[in-house]
Parts: C-alpha cells; structure tokens; sequence
C-alpha cells in the first residue's frame, strides 16, 4: 500500500431515504480496499455530527428544508469535491414532486384538513426546520462538481466514480451505470 | 364567416374578429366556428392560444397593454403601468374582479417615436404621461366607451424628418404601373435586377432575383405577399410608409404581380397596426375603383391582381416569410424548414414572394425611372435609400431617410443626439454599436438594418438594454424547436440572475454557452438572434456585464431566505433557524 | 430511381434514394443518429433538434435535411454529442420527467437518448410546470408532465388514426399537448387505445392504464442495449410492444 495520506470523505443524506447509502454500502467487500484509501469524516457511517475539512463529499437527497441548506453549504465550505449521488440530489426526486403546488396549500391540506387531524395545527416546534417553497436539486444552490445519478445509483457506479476520483481521474459511466431510475 | 367563405384558411381572420367583437373567445364561439369552417377544435385552440392578442378567457372590457420595448421603459412606461395599476387597484396580468379591466405589458407596438405607448383594445395611445395616465384610470372607472376618448390620445404622427428619393418622389398612383407596361414584365424584372434593390426587412436578399425566381417557377398559380408585420422593436417605418405612401406600397405590389404573374396578393399587416386597416381598405378601394386593381389594371386585358388585408395578432415570429405564410393559412406562425423556400412553394404550396413594404415601394421608383438609375444610388453593394426609424435619447426621434452609405455619426447628428453611449441597429436581433464605432455606415456590407435606430445616451445601462431584447425573445419565442422554446427561457432566467446581484462568473460562462447554442441548434433566426444582444454587448460593453457579476462562487438564482417566508407565514416563526443567513455573516 | 447516390456519415458511405433526408437515409441504412421527435412512419418536422448534424460543415437538423450527394457529414463527435446533451437538459428541465416512478421507465427514448450521452444531471435549473394529469379515459393515462412536444402523436392522430385528437397550443415555453374534445379532456374525445397516436408516444405521456412495470428492470428495450445500438429505436419498441414487452397495450402500435 502507498504512504500516501488517506483521504477524507464526508457523506450525508438530505431530503433523502438513505438508499444511496444503501448502494454505497453494497460495494461490499470493496469496502475494505476503499478503507485502505480514505477515512470517513461525517456519515451515518461514522456516526460522526460534524463535517471537518475533507476531500470528497458524497450527498444523497435533495433540498426540502432550511436544515438541509445549512448542511449542504456546509459540506460545500468543507468538502474540496462535492459529489451529488442519486435522482434525489439530482433533479429533487421523489420530495420534488410537491412542487407544482403551493407550499401553503400543502401545509394546509396536510395538517388542517385531514379528517384524523381535526384539531390539528401546522407544527410551529423551532426544532423542526422549516420547508423551502420548492424542493430544489444541489446544483441549484452550490457548486456541484460530480454526479452519479440513479435511484438509487448501482454500487457499481459509485465504485467507479469514486475509485476515480480516488485515481485523480474522470471515469465516464458508460451503458447499464448511467441510469436515472 | 359568410363573409369569409367559410375557408378554413381565413380561421385567423375569424378569430380576431370574433376577439374584437367579443373582447374574447368564448367556447361557445369556438363550437360555432368549429362547426362552421370544418376544423378540430385542436386546431382552433392551437390558433387562438398561439397570438397574443386572441383570448380564450375573458380579459376585461379594456385590455390595456404598455408597449414593453426598451425605448418605451426609457420614456418611463414602468412607473407609468405601476400607476395605472395601482390607480385602478388591479394586479398587473390580473383581470379585475368586476371583469372590468386587465393591464398588462406587450412587444414594441412601433410608436418608438412618440412613447410611451400603450394599446387600449389594440387601438394605440401615444405620448403618456403620468396625469394621461390618470385620465385614461378615470375614463375606464367610468366605462366611457373609446370612441369617446379625447381623440388625441389616439393621434399617432408620421414625424417624417427627413425625405430622400422613396419619401420625396412626386407620381401619380399608377404611373410606375404605365411604365412597367409599356416595358413589359419580362424587362421590369430585368429592370429590377439591373436596379439591385435589396429586400428592406432586413435580410437584404436581392428583390430582382426574388420576382424572377417566383416568375420561372412552375405553379398552378403564383401569389404576392407583401410583410407589413414590422415586429422587430425599434422598427417603425413601415407603419409611416402604410400611413402616408400606401399608394406607392400596393403599386409596388402590382408591379410585383406583373412580373411574376401573381394574380393575388396579401397584405399582411402586424395586429398593433390594426388601426392603419379603415385608411388601407380606403387606398385598395380608391385603387379598384381607378383599375389600379381588380380586372384588366389599366385597360391591360388579363392583368388581374387584387390585395386583401390580412390582420396579424401578436406574433413577432409571424415577420419571418414562411411563419408569415403558415399565418396566411390560418396556421400557427411556425417557421418552416426551409428549403423549400417560398419562391417555389409558398401559400399554400404555390410560388410566392415574400417583400417588405418598403421594398415593393420603391419598386415603383424602379420602375418609373430606371434600374439604372436606381443603382446610382447608395453605395455599390447597397443601391437605393434606407428609411430609417431613430428613437431612443435624442432629441428629434422619428423618420429619417438617407442614401445607403450615410455614417451612423450623421444620422446622430440630425436626430440630435448627444453624450451618446452606444446605438443598436437594427433591433434586438441586429447589431450594438459603441461610440468608437460611429463612422461606420448604413449599408448591407457594414451595418445592415431593418430600420430601426435605437439610441442609447451616457446614462443608459446596456446590460439592462441587452436584458430588455432578451426577455423580448422568449416572450416571441414559437415554441416549436428546443433550442430556442427552452433556451431563451433559460437565458432570460439567468440575465435576470445577474439582473437580481446573485451573477458569478459561473453565470457569465453558462450564458455565453448558451448563446452558442441557440445560434447553432434553432430553428430559425429568432433562435439564432436571439443571443445578439448579449453577444454584442459582452464584447463591447464588458463593463456592463462584469458590474454584475456580484459573486466569485456560484450563488443560487433565487433567495433561500426568501424561500421561506410562507412556512415562516404560515407558522407564526421568526426565529434564528427559520431563516437563511447570508454566508459572508455570522447568524445573530 | 436505384440507391446509388451516397453521402458520407462519419466517414461511412450510406446509400440513399433521391428525396430521402440525411435521417431517413441513415434509419435504413442501420446508422444510428440520435433523434426524439421523428419517426420513420412520419413525415419528419425537425422539433426537437436533437438530430443536429453538421452537413458539409453547417449545422443542420438530420430528419428534414435532404441527402445530397457527396455530402459530408458528421454525427458522433464530442462537439455535437455535448450540445445534443444539452438540448435533452433542456427537455428534462422543462417538463417534470422522474424516472423511478415513471411505467415508461426502460422503453423511453428521451432517458435512453439522455444515458447514452452521459447525462449525468439536468445542469439547468428546473422549471418544475403545474401540469396536472388526465385521467379520465377508461384505458389511457396521460401525464403531461413527460411531454417533450415531438408532435409525434398529433401526427399520427392527423395523418393515420384521421381524428385530429391532438394538436399544440400556447406559444413558446407556454406550449401544451392538447386534446380534441369540449372539455378537453381525453375521455370525451375519440381517442381509443387501438389508436396510432397512443402507441408512438417516445416518452411517458400517453400510457394505457393498468399496464405499469410489467418487463423487470434489465430486461426492458434499453436496459438490453443502448440506444444508439439501435438505428431505428422506434422498431425496437415497437417489437417489444408486440411481444407485450414494451409500453404500449399488446400488439399495438405496429
């Protein structure tokens, strides 16, 4: 193994349901070749709270909430290579598809006219982050330098991309690792 | 619709007369014309949701709409449209509850001269001004029919400045039709080449060449179209040419029909020029009733030709031939592929020729006095006069007509301006050109022009010109190619970016790569101009643009902060995690 | 007249018969251009401008270009490729297109043509339009929100299916699909499945109802070969359709 210092990727998940961890985890035993490599910083992995200087950051999952912005720009000051994995981080998937209808409206459907929740009241709690008006994908609000799409994207794919980026080197995703479902 | 044959190709014509009468297309028009031209109801909704000025929802008894050109902005029109709105208490874009009033903005209604210009119902009001404003609020509180606004509001001026061989020549209407005749169609068109006139629209594509194309091409029928759909703001000449010289106009048609056997002829006319139709009904009729048109013109047994008026409705893309032609139809104003090209398979697949108003008048100079003669004007390339349209910040705008070959810098100098900055010629989809460059000339091979003159002093911001131009084009955008449907959305969104202070130099990489692509993947040219103007300006106002690149790092297009300001509404919150802090700022 | 007259794709001859454009030429040829909006049952019209060429060295839409003799033309470049990718960024942008839960998912043109050009994201920011779905005829769903505009099923519905069920309306970024019936809805027009119109749908907009997910994943038209394996994709899904491997009711569509 070289002497060279390992690097340290962050990883987290946003508007997301952790399937691209998931998928991250599903390189298996490659797992213990890419621990050779690189240590993790922040990640459900580590259980670690907060992101330190690192050199990749992995995010999975869009932009719903005011939480989720302060993570992402966060990751973004931390993080020289930011990586969006996954249809979620990509093109705001499954929670993007409130969009078309008005934040309003949606908290008013959700939590006032729902029949179970006849005294019901949108949550005003300072603990919860507050929703955006639209769920956004992160290249809407940071520089975003690597994608790898999927839902979730194959271990394979995330092998590649990172053991590229490991390598210092672009690695295309070529037929059957592109895919955007 | 008697009175339109029940041709499924006067559907456009239809439409608007049902909007102007109705103030909108119901659906119960709709099922009627449906019925009654044999059409879907798909093509009939594809029509009337295709021109600005067709409605299939009520749109108020006044429909008020501030011509949104650069020109029109400069003269304060913004302020002007914000008081009206607020004096009326509407929204703009909004229908007034009572189903009263809209107020909303529209392309360059060509009053570029004598705005801030407005359409109440289509019919022009010029010269505004923040108490014409008040009066117009009070006149539509009242109801007050608009035929019984004061009628100077209505007063549009031809503000001729200056005459040259087109706006100066002295003939009696049918004079250059005798010549022609005593020549001979074949000679005219070799008149007309030897004259090396040049298409007025702009494209410059030579008018000889054109009649005689459409002359040798084979068709049951050949027909004459005559593109009165000045939309390229800034443009106003041909409005003045159909006011005061519509005689010379359809003579030059006639003549057009006579050299390539046209035995119809259409006018089309932009739908902001609708006031204009009374006045040119009067010359056609004034014409048929002299034997300048209709049967035998002139006593010549079987030189038949007649022109009918066809009405446009707010479609800037309908000023490009074949969309012009599609819009002929009764169509969507798509551009075709070309080839081929209307010579050959024109209205309704028949050779046509396609000339502006100004070029089919001075044909008739062509024809009274010479090709010869003619070319003995201008420069070389450029044979003949331009007529053009000077607004913007100086201090006679109007109509100026020179010799091809004038400088930019004598055009200036007549028309008063001074401190200027900067002059866009043409159009938003011509050329941008600084004080350095003054010496150039109006002519094909240097600065070739529709027309327009826009002039831009000291104080003017020409990344906010440049933004104007290309929220102009989406907004007359077709819709039918990708490049250009989304591009110009796209475009618009990320000048507005910068527009907003959130531009980095990511933004300015991102708008020049898309300029790129419009020019290479559209359609047609309003895709490919579409990013004229902000190449113009990027390469000789850098400054304009590097002012507005606020950020070294990519910043979003929107303001997170204010993204949640409704979840902040509807939960009552304010506090240190209901917002988004700037970057550069520590939260409180 | 025989197919003698050749031009060159990408340094390829290929043979074509007099009034064939550079496409149509290319499809029966078995050369692969990538393309959205034509199809070779239909009079090509040149929307999408995804088949962009450059034709003796002039950009150029492939489907309405005609062949000409000698023509020199290139395809598959990295220079075109990326401004092909960009216009389907701009398709993806425009519309609300969400893969993982769309029945067309595998069988779509626009995500298999997306693939093959290494889209990796939309790079545009998203418009993300109200474009609320009908489902109101008893055997078809339409989702709006897929539409790219191709005007493949106005086509069909015109010039095959003679029943003008769908046409285009609005203008510029405002365009919609349309439907031909009072209510404009589809259940009141005359559409039926059996229709052409229903079956040449390239993306996810018109879908017969109850049909959803049938092929598992990796066995589905695209997840066997990339598109660009493919000269004529149109045939390929066709084929599917008729085994019931594809997207629209069986034996439909051919």
């Amino acid at each position: 193994m070289s002497a060279r210092p390992k690097l340290r990727v962050a990883t987290t998940s946003l508007a997301g349901c952790f399937g691209c961890h998931m998928s991250l985890l599903d390189i298996d035993e490659r797992l213990f070749a890419l621990l050779e490599r690189v240590e993790f910083d922040r990640s459900p992995i580590t259980d670690v709270k907060e992101v330190g200087n690192c050199d990749v950051g992995l995010i999975e999952g869009g932009l719903c909430n005011a939480e989720n912005v302060e993570v992402l720009r966060e990751f973004r000051r931390r993080c020289k290579v930011l990586v969006a994995v996954g249809a979620c981080a990509i093109n705001g998937g499954l929670p993007a598809q409130r969009n078309p209808l008005s934040l309003p409206l949606l908290l008013q459907e959700v939590y006032r006219s729902e029949p179970g929740a006849r005294f019901g009241r949108i949550p005003d709690d300072p603990e919860l982050p507050l929703p955006l008006n639209k769920v956004h994908p992160l290249h809407e609000v940071v520089r975003i330098d690597h994608f790898i799409p999927g839902c979730p994207p194959s271990a394979d794919a995330i092998w590649k991309v990172l053991t590229g980026l490991l390598a210092g080197e672009e690695r295309p995703l070529d037929h059957g690792l592109i895919h955007l479902d | 619709m008697a009175r339109h044959r029940h041709d499924p190709h006067e559907l456009l014509q239809v439409l608007r007369e049902v909007q102007e009468s109705c103030g909108w297309i119901a659906p119960e028009a709709i099922d009627c014309i449906v019925a009654r031209l044999n059409l879907p109801r798909t093509k009939v909704l594809g029509v009337a949701t295709f021109y600005s000025f067709l409605h299939i929802n009520p749109c108020g008894r006044y429909r008020v709409l501030f011509s949104d050109n650069i020109t029109d902005r400069m003269l304060g029109s913004p302020a002007l449209l914000e008081r009206l709105c607020r004096s009326l208490w509407i929204e703009r874009g909004k229908v007034s509850e009572d189903g009263l009033v809209s107020v909303d903005t529209t392309s360059c209604t060509g009053l570029c001269d004598q705005g801030p210009a407005l359409l109440v119902n289509g019919r022009p009001v010029t010269r505004l001004t923040g108490r014409r404003v008040d009066e117009i609020a009070e006149l539509i509180r009242e109801s007050v029919p608009l035929e019984a606004w004061p009628a100077e509001y209505f007063r549009v001026d031809d503000n001729i400045q200056r005459r040259d061989a087109l706006l100066g020549a002295d003939y009696r209407p049918g004079e250059a039709i005798a010549a022609a005749l005593a020549r001979g169609p074949a000679a005219l068109v070799e008149e007309m080449k030897a004259s090396r006139l040049r298409g007025r629209g702009g494209a410059g594509f030579p008018a000889g060449l054109k009649w005689q194309a459409c002359r040798d091409a084979p068709g049951r029928t050949h027909y004459l179209v005559c593109n009165a759909d000045e939309g390229e703001p800034g443009n106003f000449k041909d409005r003045v040419l159909l006011a005061c010289a519509a005689d010379a106009v359809v003579e030059g048609m006639t003549l057009g029909a006579l050299a390539t056997g046209a035995w119809r002829g259409f006018l089309y006319l932009r739908g902001e020029y609708r006031f204009l139709l009374g006045h040119l009904e009067a010359v056609l009729e004034r014409r048929r009733a002299a034997r300048l048109l209709g049967e035998s013109i002139l006593g010549r047994e079987g030189f038949d030709f007649d022109v009918a008026i066809h009405v446009g409705a707010g479609a800037y893309v309908c000023g490009e031939e074949s969309a012009l032609i599609e819009s002929l139809e009764g169509k969507r104003g798509t551009p075709r592929s070309r080839p081929p090209y209307p010579v050959t398979e024109g209205y309704l697949g028949e050779p046509t020729v396609v000339n502006n108003v100004e070029t089919f008048a001075a044909s008739c100079l062509v024809a009274l006095k010479g090709g010869a003669w003619y070319a003995g004007l201008g420069t070389a390339q450029s044979s003949g006069t331009k007529v053009l349209c000077v607004s913007g910040d100086c201090a006679r705008p109007g109509i100026y007509e020179y010799p091809f070959g004038t400088s930019l810098r004598e055009v200036l100098a007549d028309s008063g301006a001074a401190r200027t900055q900067a002059v866009q010629v043409s159009g938003p989809s011509g050329a941008c050109v600084p004080a350095a460059e003054f010496d150039r000339r109006i002519a094909f091979e240097d600065l070739p022009t529709a027309g327009a003159v826009m002039v831009f002093d000291q104080g003017r911001d020409m990344f906010e010109v440049a933004r104007n131009f290309v929220h102009f084009f989406r907004h007359e955008s077709c819709g039918f190619c990708t490049p250009c449907r989304v591009g110009t959305s796209l475009l618009t969104n990320m000048m507005d970016k910068l527009a907003n202070g959130l531009g980095s130099p990511y933004d300015f990489a991102e708008i020049g790569k898309m300029n790129l692509l419009l020019q290479s993947m559209s359609h047609c040219g309003l895709g490919h101009s579409a990013c004229n103007p902000v190449l113009t300006t990027i390469d000789k106002f850098p400054g304009a643009f590097q002012s507005r690149l606020a950020h070294e790092d990519f910043e979003p297009a929107f303001d997170l902060d204010r993204a949640l300001a409704s979840a902040r509404q509807m939960t009552g919150r304010d506090d240190r995690a209901a917002h988004v802090w700037p970057q550069s700022t520590e939260a409180p | 007249m025989s197919a003698t007259a050749t031009f060159t794709l990408d340094g390829r001859a290929i043979a074509f018969n007099e009034g064939q454009t550079i496409l149509q030429a290319a499809v029966a040829a078995g050369a692969y251009i990538p393309h959205l909006c034509f199809h070779p049952d239909f009079k090509p019209h040149g929307s999408c401008k995804v088949c962009t060429v450059r034709v003796n060295g002039r950009h150029a839409a492939s489907c309405t270009t005609r062949a000409a003799p000698g023509a020199v033309v290139e395809s598959d470049t990295p220079a075109i490729n990326d401004e092909r990718r960009a216009l389907v960024q701009m398709l993806f942008v425009e519309g609300n297109h969400f893969c993982p839960s769309c029945e067309k998912s595998g069988n779509c043109k626009l995500q298999a043509t997306a693939c093959d050009l290494g889209m990796v994201s939309p790079h545009f920011d998203h418009f993300y339009p109200d474009r609320p779905v009908d489902a109101s005829h008893p055997e078809l769903l339409l989702d709006f929100n897929r539409c790219i505009l191709c005007s493949l099923c106005v086509r069909a519905s015109r010039d095959v299916d003679r029943k003008n069920a769908f046409a285009l309306s609005g203008r510029g970024i405002r365009t919609r699909l349309i439907v031909n019936s009072r209510t404009g809805r589809l259940a009141d027009s005359d559409v039926t499945a059996a229709d052409k119109a229903v079956h040449v749908c390239p993306v996810g907009v018109i879908l017969a109802k109850r049909r959803g997910f049938e092929v598992p994943l990796g066995q589905r038209v695209f997840d066997l070969k990339p598109i660009s394996a493919m000269a004529d994709p149109s045939a390929a899904l066709e084929r599917a359709a008729a085994r019931g491997r594809g997207p629209g009711p069986r034996g439909g569509g051919t």
